[in-house]
């Protein structure tokens, strides 16, 4: 079996001396998209948080590429190769486009940052348009989009997403699973944390659902997705 | 002299003093709006750069010369006192942050008064009486410097900010601490280069009020006092708030002077600080609530 990519080991977080997470453990496989699903408030951004390097785990390890890095600091997970776009986006919101953007790839060169702003670009052709505008006013789908696109531009191996569809109209919902698919194609790992569970489903290789700070299920996206007991007792659909 | 002509130059001279004030005041404003701490230690800072000043001077170099070097000095020791003394110990809690900087204002200053004791000294420049003859009024010369490089020093400010990955990262600090993280910038160093930006700032003032001013282990808290009444009026945390609030009280102050005698001249920021947190909380440039 093929080493993975990110491997989450027995995972122990939460605020203040309390845990949010139990002990959670999940592996990513590189070049695929995996799925964490959940209520509200069960712990899935704080999981996320704990990857990215802005909450310190109690206990456990997080192993990215072969190395530890759940005591780095977020700026040297970033140039790791591990990005995290946040719920909510985070944008700058006094920062123009074409800033918010340039500052994903804060560390790297000119000429690589106009590379990848090049690319950035042609996934997003919409954001050229709005280059100059400052972040704060854009739409709630442009905002995602420069979020997302500020994550690019960090030049990621493992992109993790945190509700990148929320907020967004159905249109727009199901224009943003397109787009995860494609980034995945071009070559993206991708940790998906979503509450539109079945389009989530369908799109990942693998799924895990989260109950109160703990993975209780897991399995293929098809698994999950034909498994109906599941949508109802743990996702309340 | 006409009396329009006092009061013109009475509004000059208000302006000059204001310059320096502002520029105390943006590195009060900067280091507000992107830690969110007032940082309490400024004033001691500012004491601090004056005795660097003097004693520059005492070695025979000129304020003026010293300038630059002083500047680039006390940004390496603003950065190290962020990054090594006021980031580690206040364990991410601004509660905390608040307190070293204040408990730094007070090692500062006892150690001033350790190795200077509390003589008031002065310099002696030789173009410390020197004044431009402007037709209407004369304008002490070191006073019409300090207008001149505070003004170029705001001007490199804002090039710093709007214009370098540095200015852009610190700006994104400011409104988005976990953005920044996630996106990658290392918000422990940004904080240490906004906070030796503010000593740097301080460095600067320190040598323009040099020639005309006198040195004492706590001047630095009369400016920072008046700083701070600027950076409320020009709405915490904004610059350009700083440098027009900085304006603005240099000529309240000069006018009042006028009017109600020199030792009454601070009466009238004062006057005017108390009526705007009564009827514009937010500063007279902040945004509104
Ligand atoms: N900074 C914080 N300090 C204290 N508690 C927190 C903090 N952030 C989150 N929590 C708590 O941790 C628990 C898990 O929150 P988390 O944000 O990880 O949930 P989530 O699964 O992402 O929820 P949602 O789907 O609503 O985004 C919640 O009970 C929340 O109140
Ligand atoms: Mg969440």
């Amino acid at each position: 079996m093929a080493e993975a990519l990110l491997e989450v080991k027995d995972l122990v977080a939460g605020y203040d001396g309390t845990s949010v997470l139990c002990g959670v453990s999940l592996e990513v496989e590189a070049g695929s998209i995996v799925a964490v699903l959940g209520a509200n408030g069960v712990g899935k951004t704080t999981l996320n948080k704990v990857l990215s390097g802005i909450v310190r785990p109690q206990r456990g390890e997080v192993i990215f590429d072969g190395q530890r890095i759940d005591r780095k600091s977020p700026a040297d997970i970033v140039a790791a190769g591990l990005v995290h776009v946040p719920e909510g986006r985070k944008l700058f919101p006094d920062l123009s486009v074409r800033e918010n953007l340039e500052l994903g790839s804060y560390r790297r060169g000119k000429a690589e940052r106009a590379r990848t702003m090049e690319q950035v670009l042609t996934v997003f052709p919409r954001l050229k348009e709005r280059f100059a505008q400052r972040a704060g006013t854009l739409s709630g789908g442009e905002q995602q989009m420069v979020a997302i696109g500020r994550g690019m531009m960090g030049q990621p191996r493992l992109l993790i997403l945190d509700e990148p569809s929320l907020g967004l109209a159905p249109r727009l919902v199901e224009e943003m699973f397109t787009l995860i698919g494609r980034l995945n194609e071009v070559g993206l790992t991708i940790l998906l944390v979503e509450q539109n569970v079945m389009q989530s489903l369908e799109l990942a290789d693998a799924a895990h659902v989260m109950e109160h700070g703990c993975l209780v299920l897991s399995g293929t996206g098809a698994e999950l997705a034909g498994n109906s007991e599941l949508a109802k007792t743990y996702l309340g659909m | 002299m006409t009396s329009l002509d006092i009061l013109a130059a009475a509004v000059l001279n208000g302006l000059m003093s204001g310059a320096v004030y502002a520029l105390i005041a943006v590195g009060l404003t900067l280091v507000y709006g992107v830690l969110h701490i007032i940082n309490f230690a400024h004033g001691a800072i500012l004491s601090a750069a004056m005795f660097a000043a003097y004693l520059a001077f005492q070695a025979g170099v000129d304020p003026y010369v010293a300038m630059v070097p002083l500047a680039l000095i006390f940004f390496g020791l603003g950065y190290g006192l962020q990054r090594l003394v006021i980031g580690p110990a206040s364990h991410g809690d601004d509660r905390n942050i608040l307190l070293i900087t204040l408990g730094l204002s007070i090692v500062i200053e006892n150690l001033l008064l350790a190795v200077f004791n509390s003589d008031t000294r002065t310099v002696d420049v030789a173009y410390g009486f020197s004044t431009l003859d402007l037709g209407f009024t004369f304008l002490a010369l070191p006073r019409a410097a300090a207008f001149g490089v505070s003004c170029l020093v705001a001007v490199l400010l804002w090039i710093l900010l709007a214009q370098t990955d540095t200015g852009k990262a610190i700006r994104a600090v400011a409104k988005e601490k976990l953005g920044a993280s996630l996106a990658g910038i290392d918000v422990a160093h940004i904080y240490a280069v906004t906070f030796g930006l503010g000593a740097a700032c301080l460095a600067i003032a320190a040598c323009l009020l040099l020639p005309t001013y006198y040195v004492h282990p706590r001047v630095g808290n009369a400016y920072v006092l008046v700083a701070f009444t600027i950076v409320v009026l020009g709405g915490m945390g904004s610059i350009p708030g700083a440098i027009a609030g900085g304006l603005f009280v240099g000529v309240v102050e000069s006018l009042s002077g006028l009017m109600f005698g020199e030792s009454l001249g601070q009466l009238g920021i004062f006057v005017i600080f108390i009526l705007v947190l009564l009827i514009r909380p937010t500063g007279l440039f902040g945004a509104k609530a």
